[in-house]
């Protein structure tokens, strides 16, 4: 089997690599969002507690 | 093993615990998916009657397996909450609920890929589709309610009333290919044994196990987001490391 005959999955390649390729790019979105949103907290948190040292 | 499990039912030591923890479901499960893709692309035969199209079902079963799995989990976590009054319950259900919906989500898309060739049609209103559909619909209202209320706790109280009410669900997608007529096929995997090839069967194994170490690894590390902008103000957030730098 070569690559070009693996990647035709016999003329599903569409239905095939259209499954895997969305899956990994759901994971991959969530991971960026779940990194993301530490990130925002962790700086909202800094902030708030910048502005709580300025009015003590 | 003397654990002291209420020590990490406290959002404080559980943040902790759960940032320790990642890693060891993260890479694993990493390492598990290229596995399982590896066998289960250059290992397991074609088959015989759906030829190449067959091997979307080493992501299908198993994303779809995890959509019921988590939200079962999610409704027992928030049950736990509602019943006890446990913060951290509350918020791992919440954390849970958007790797539910995605799993949930895949578990459709790559049903409609391999609908398409197999029987003609990306959707049927047929048992098994229908009620897949409204667990996803049922994780985004779980989602939409705690995000529309205010006061977290009460936000807590509703999602945990709508995500138990909604478990009914899960039984009725396990069991719609026995109740009712489908289009879509039994389980392929019985308690009495399969059909499957060997190197089959290991490759939808590894895609499971990894799903399952990847959904702990995110809800982990999307509940220390949570446990700390529900934290926030208190002594020992702004103590954190991470905080005080």
């Amino acid at each position: 089997m070569n690559w070009s005959e693996f990647f035709a999955m016999n003329g599903y390649a569409f239905y095939v690599w259209g499954s895997y390729g969305v899956a990994l790019l759901v994971f991959a979105i969530e991971i960026a969002l779940v990194r993301n949103r530490r990130k925002q907290t962790l700086r909202t948190l800094r902030l708030m507690r910048d502005e709580m040292g300025e009015s003590a | 093993m003397a654990i002291n499990w209420f020590k990490y039912s406290a959002p404080s030591t559980f943040y902790g615990l759960a940032g320790k923890l990642i890693p060891f479901f993260a890479w694993p499960a990493a390492a598990l998916f290229a596995f399982g893709l590896y066998i289960g692309f250059f290992v397991a035969p074609t088959d015989a009657t759906q030829s190449e199209a067959y091997r979307i079902i080493f992501l299908h079963v198993p994303a779809s397996i995890l959509s019921m799995f988590i939200y079962l989990i999610m409704a027992g976590y928030a049950a736990l909450g509602l019943i006890f009054n446990t913060r951290l319950s509350s918020m791992m259900a919440q954390a849970l609920a958007p790797t539910g919906a995605l799993f949930a989500f895949i578990s459709l898309w790559t049903g409609a890929l391999w609908g398409k060739p197999m029987w003609g049609a990306w959707w049927v209103w047929d048992a098994r589709l229908t009620s897949e559909l409204i667990l996803l619909f049922l994780y985004l209202g779980f989602i939409a309610l705690q995000a529309s209320i205010e006061d977290p706790r009460r936000a807590d109280r509703a999602s945990a009333l709508l995500a138990i009410v909604g478990s009914v669900n899960v039984p009725i997608i396990y069991f719609s290919v026995k109740w009712w007529n489908t289009l879509h096929q039994g389980s392929t995997i019985k308690f009495s044994g399969t059909s499957m090839h060997v190197a089959m069967q290991e490759a939808m194994f590894a895609v499971l196990v990894a799903c399952w170490l990847y959904a702990i690894a995110v809800s982990l590390a999307r509940v220390r987001s949570i446990i700390l902008e529900r934290e926030a103000n208190t002594q020992w957030v702004n103590e954190l490391k991470e905080v005080r730098s």
